[in-house]
């Protein structure tokens, strides 16, 4: 109960470093998905339109990428990004940069997986009459996701829902500075490990509420384009 | 779908991205990484004290908490720029293979033996070091780090002066995580534990916790600071680290940690230490 008030509190006092948090979540996760976004609907398209010798393994080894471990792919684009790594130069390790980079690799073979799904779906007949009547590649691929929204809309909030709430990964590249890479899930183990449960509390009531808006903001433009 | 994208919330969408990154567009600003153990950052020292080193130096610090093992393996790697560690046997292993230089005595605390305050072990009643970690290794549940971190090794000295081979003990689990979280196991386990005080003072178990055994010199947990050698590392920010090193060393660093949790827990959490010399310190001021 003490906590519950603390997290209430923590809510209306309006603090500065809470709100920095917050925006701070919201840029690096929504940065990541939108590249996610621009890498991965292209990338289902192309598998679910084309074939190919070993498509099926393709498709398979994006599809375990849908659920590849968070800390995993940290602990390697840590170990790609430190100094003492193949990219140490670039030094972006412990920068927003280094988060996004972590959450786009999380988030891409997801959008790519469920795009390939969707656009599967579909009645194959309106890629053959998109190709009768001479639409460009770029034009067709517009058309399709736009017949597939559904699925591509589910395959956004899925992708930022599993991004904004990834710890490991955050934690392991951003370094989790405070006012700087600290973000709402890296915060929450914070707190956790100092014993402040009623903050930590708090920022989980933050981070649901977010993702919640986010999610139904999605929710609400999908569900208008079905009429 | 055009409503979600007019030029208010693309503007309010850019403000709020260009302050989050100033810090990062501005990269001329020197920066340096400091790996340390989460002790200091889990108490909240660091945050106190680093602040006031990056108004007056404009060096911005990158504090990575990890635990003394995992700390001086990116000093040895040059993933660091300096380093505030707590194991001192272990630090002798790096100043010796050149990875750690100008190191600095920076402050000190103790460690203490805590646990349930009914204490089931009779730890309170030992006179010594070696009959408390015999009284805990009694069907008792010891809950330790097991995370290389500072006071893992010193849990790990411990076993070995009472002559008690860690992995016998049958109620010793690993936790892999910090003392806080530790701390935490320890509680709802109805474990003991060995945890630094400033960490214990810090943190909700104080209340649920009690101290049972404390005062020997040998849980004397001394923290020196160190500047990752610029000679096998060329790639590290010697300049800014040295800077940080001297700060902790200065006058105004050390009124700093003086100062840190006497409002809180009327007492400070560490002890500064500049000008003393370890060896001193072998011998207990109180008690």
């Amino acid at each position: 109960m003490e906590a519950i008030k603390e997290a209430l509190y923590l809510l209306l006092s309006g603090n500065p470093e809470v709100y920095g948090i917050t925006v701070r979540t919201l840029l690096v996760s929504g940065v990541a998905t939108a590249a996610a976004l621009i890498v991965g609907v292209p990338l289902g398209y192309g598998l679910a339109q084309s074939r190919f010798p070993g498509r099926t393994l393709v498709l398979g080894a994006m599809n375990t990428g849908m659920g590849m471990p968070p800390v995993v792919v940290g602990l390697v684009i840590w170990l790609l990004l430190v100094r003492s790594g193949p990219f140490g130069g670039w030094g972006i390790i412990y920068t927003k940069w280094a988060m996004m980079l972590a959450q786009f690799v999380i988030a891409t073979p997801l959008i790519a997986g469920v795009t390939a799904a969707s656009i599967q779906a579909l009645p194959p007949e309106i890629t053959d009459l998109l190709r009768v009547l001479g639409a460009s590649p770029l034009r067709r691929l517009w058309l399709v996701c736009r017949e597939a929204r559904l699925g591509l809309f589910a395959a956004l909030m899925a992708a930022f829902g599993a991004v904004v709430s990834e710890v490991g990964a955050s934690m392991t590249v951003g370094g989790n500075l405070r006012g700087d890479t600290r973000v709402l899930t890296t915060a929450i183990v914070t707190e956790t490990s100092r014993g402040e449960t009623g903050t930590a509390l708090a920022l989980g009531i933050i981070l649901l509420g977010l993702a919640f808006v986010i999610t139904l903001v999605l929710t609400v433009v999908q569900q208008r384009q079905e009429r | 779908m055009h409503r979600l994208f007019n030029t208010k919330t693309i503007m309010l969408a850019l403000s709020l991205g260009m302050h989050e990154f100033t810090p990062l567009m501005a990269q001329a600003r020197a920066e340096v990484i400091l790996a340390t153990t989460t002790s200091t950052n889990d108490s909240g020292l660091l945050d106190s004290l680093i602040p006031a080193f990056e108004k007056s130096s404009g060096v911005r610090v990158k504090i990575i908490a990890v635990g003394t093992g995992a700390a001086l393996e990116m000093a040895r790697r040059g993933d660091a720029d300096a380093v505030l560690v707590h194991a001192p046997a272990l630090e002798r292993d790096y100043t010796r293979s050149g990875d750690l230089v100008e190191g600095r005595l920076i402050m000190h605390n103790d460690f203490v033996l805590v646990g349930p305050p009914h204490d089931p072990a009779g730890v309170a009643r030992c006179k010594d070091l070696a009959c408390a970690m015999g009284a805990m290794a009694r069907d008792q549940v010891f809950i330790s780090r097991g995370d290389k971190s500072g006071t893992h090794q010193m849990e790990m000295a411990l076993w070995r002066l009472a002559g008690i081979p860690p992995d016998s003990v049958r109620g010793r689990v690993e936790t892999g995580q910090g003392m806080g979280a530790t701390l935490d196991v320890a509680e709802q386990r109805l474990g003991y534990t060995l945890t630094d005080r400033g960490t214990f003072l810090a943190h909700r178990t104080r209340a649920t916790l009690a101290i049972l055994f404390e005062g020997d010199p040998r849980l004397l947990n001394v923290y020196h600071a160190y500047v990752v050698n610029p000679l096998t590392h060329p790639a590290t920010h010697t300049e800014s680290a040295r800077a940080l090193v001297e700060f902790l060393a200065s006058p105004a660093g050390q009124a700093t940690i003086d100062r840190f949790g006497r409002a809180r827990f009327g007492r400070p959490l560490f002890i500064p230490d500049v000008g003393r010399d370890t060896m001193a310190l072998m011998v207990p001021a109180e008690k």
